[in-house]
């Protein structure tokens, strides 16, 4: 069985993440980026399928820039048999329909029997992705899912949504996304950190990449695109007034909310 | 007469999904709104009319009943996009609404402008906006040509549309037959609380791993109460077990904008201001005074909360006299 787990490196969280005010694009080079956590999440469940199991392949698959192979080299150290890295300068700014098509022409190329992505990105926050893939790749997709159980087969868990959860289950190949509800994922060992060194890092571009089997076109301006218009700078936050209790705290925030009519 | 579409998947609950009459405020903000609902036979001539009542002037239904996960809502939201030919699609961000973008973008290699909080028209056509990096950013966006599929965030937008006459008019769906999960059972959450819903709520009363317990963490519940406001938390407070996990705010859990945010026993770490920091107002407890959430608070107070929350409790009750 092969799983293929997708990875995006983001701009680190615990970092001020800046946006280029002249491109509209993430700075990349202002902060550090790091895989996303989700994404760690998903991998870490493909591991731990895999030692179970045995018999399993896990890969671990991004696009990304090509100076970004650091998060596919923390997914080997955390495990993963190898990875593939789609990076071409004609993807910069690819919106949500020409990443969706590019990962499905790469999970076309690559093979799988099961894809696991994380729900959101924290840089995009969209979490349409995996719904995307499922349609661009005519395979069942499951959203959200707070547990999972795989089989030779079938994967099935519980899928968190609106109002309650529901238990679904889907037969191979299929795509699956996770929640934060998921195991946090491992720290890579010393020598899973050494072994990752020498494990196979595929490099693919455009040209190398099937499109058309997604019904994808190689001229991304043959589809309409989202573009950014414009981006500012929100002006940040000031501090307001800072008190120390000296025994009526309690009064005066209510004070302050009366005043400002919000109690 | 620029149609605007709003796509309503059933909530699995029953009922039309949250951010429902929002999407619709927005859509006639900026043109006609045509909504399409989706759900089983026997609810669709209630969500039918609860959309109109929302202001959607026309309104296609399909059934889509069976265990079949997606696909067939997606068969529905496709004949529909097809029909109506709109400007731009606009989906409550909630599981199943972000599920029905995905799925429609996908088949229409149209193009998606993702967690919008705003949507304006220029000489051009449709602009949205989006507060990206926890607020840091405005973004305006728009797609090349059209649709435009938006997902909308939920409690982003104060329109509201008169209610429109119901014009109910069931949609031909030929189904594609894509292969789907199976839905084996579902389980509602078991609501016991009449609190307002986190993602909408005017006022949000949230608290961190300062509470110390599952059992103190109830002076937040209290307070919010009081309040008439919403139950948030840090991810610590989740982490240790304090609060359901459904209540997290921040970079991972939930994206608020209240007019009023009340952080107590939370230091602010940047992934919760990312959840929060576009607050009208946000009033914050915590005994360190070097907090960081105190740089973005318009009153912050240091001292201890189990002091401080009880008077305030009580001071708010004895003013509603």
């Amino acid at each position: 069985m092969k799983i293929v787990v997708l990875l995006k490196p983001v701009p680190d969280t615990y970092g001020q993440r800046v946006l280029d005010l002249e491109t509209g694009l993430a700075d990349r080079a202002a902060s550090e980026t790091v895989i996303d956590e989700i994404g760690e999440r998903a991998l870490e469940a493909a591991l731990r399928h895999a030692e179970q199991a045995g018999d399993v392949e896990v890969v671990v698959l991004s696009m990304a820039p090509a100076d970004s192979q650091s998060a596919l080299r923390k997914g080997l150290a955390m495990g993963a048999a190898s990875a593939v890295h789609v990076a071409d300068e004609r993807l910069a700014g690819a919106d949500y329909v020409r990443t969706a098509e590019v990962l499905a022409a790469a999970l076309r190329k690559t093979g799988f029997d099961l894809v696991i992505t994380g729900d959101a990105s924290t840089d995009g926050t969209g979490g349409v992705m995996a719904a995307m893939l499922a349609e661009l790749l005519d395979a069942p997709g499951i959203t959200r899912l707070e547990s999972l159980e795989i089989t030779a087969d079938a994967v099935r868990g519980t899928r968190a949504t609106d109002g309650g959860s529901m238990v679904v289950q889907a037969a191979l190949p299929a795509v699956v996304s996770v929640t934060e509800a998921l195991p946090d994922p491992r720290f890579p060992a010393l020598r899973g950190i050494m072994n990752a060194k020498k494990k196979p890092v595929e490099q693919l571009t455009l040209d190398d990449l099937p499109l058309d089997e997604v019904g994808a076109a190689l001229d991304e301006t043959a589809s309409p695109r989202s573009i950014m218009l414009s981006v500012a700078e929100r002006p940040p936050r000031s501090a307001g007034t800072i008190i120390t209790d000296e025994g009526d705290a309690g009064e005066r925030i209510a004070a302050f909310l009366a005043e400002r009519r919000l109690a | 007469m620029n149609p605007i579409l709003v796509l309503l998947p059933a909530a699995p609950a029953g009922g039309l999904i949250a951010g429902t009459a929002e999407a619709i405020g927005a859509a006639a903000s900026i043109g006609t709104p045509i909504a399409v609902v989706t759900g089983p036979a026997d609810a669709l001539p209630e969500l039918a009319e609860q959309a109109a009542s929302f202001g959607a002037v026309r309104v296609h239904t399909a059934v889509v009943e069976g265990p079949e996960l997606g696909a067939p809502a997606a068969d529905a939201f496709e004949a529909a996009a097809r029909l109506v030919q709109p400007e731009l699609v606009l989906v409550p961000a909630t599981v199943e609404g972000r599920e029905a973008a995905g799925r429609l973008a996908a088949r229409l290699r149209a193009p998606i402008a993702a967690d919008i909080v705003g949507v304006t028209r220029d000489e051009q056509g449709v602009v949205v906006r989006h507060s990206v990096y926890g607020g840091a950013y405005d973004v305006e966006s728009a797609a090349t040509y059209g649709p435009l599929i938006a997902t909308m965030r939920l409690g982003s937008i104060d329109d509201r549309a008169e209610a429109a006459t119901p014009d109910v008019q069931p949609l031909e769906v030929t189904a594609s037959g894509r292969r789907a999960a199976t839905i084996e059972r579902f389980e509602p959450v078991t609501q016991v609380s009449t609190r307002p819903d986190l993602r909408t709520a005017k006022r949000i009363v949230s608290g961190g791993r300062g509470l110390g317990s599952k059992e103190q963490f109830a002076l937040i519940e209290q307070l919010a109460d009081t309040l008439g406001a919403a139950v948030g938390a840090s991810r610590a407070a989740v982490d240790a077990g304090y609060v359901d996990p459904s209540a997290q705010v921040g970079q991972t859990g939930t994206s608020v904008s209240p007019d009023l945010y009340l952080a107590v026993g939370i230091s602010g770490a940047i992934q919760h201001r990312a959840g929060m920091q576009t607050a009208k107002t946000i009033v914050a407890i915590d005994r360190d005074a070097s907090a960081p959430i105190f740089e973005i608070a318009d009153l912050g107070v240091v001292g201890d909360l189990f002091t401080i929350v009880p008077q305030l409790t009580a001071a708010l009750e004895a003013r509603k006299g």
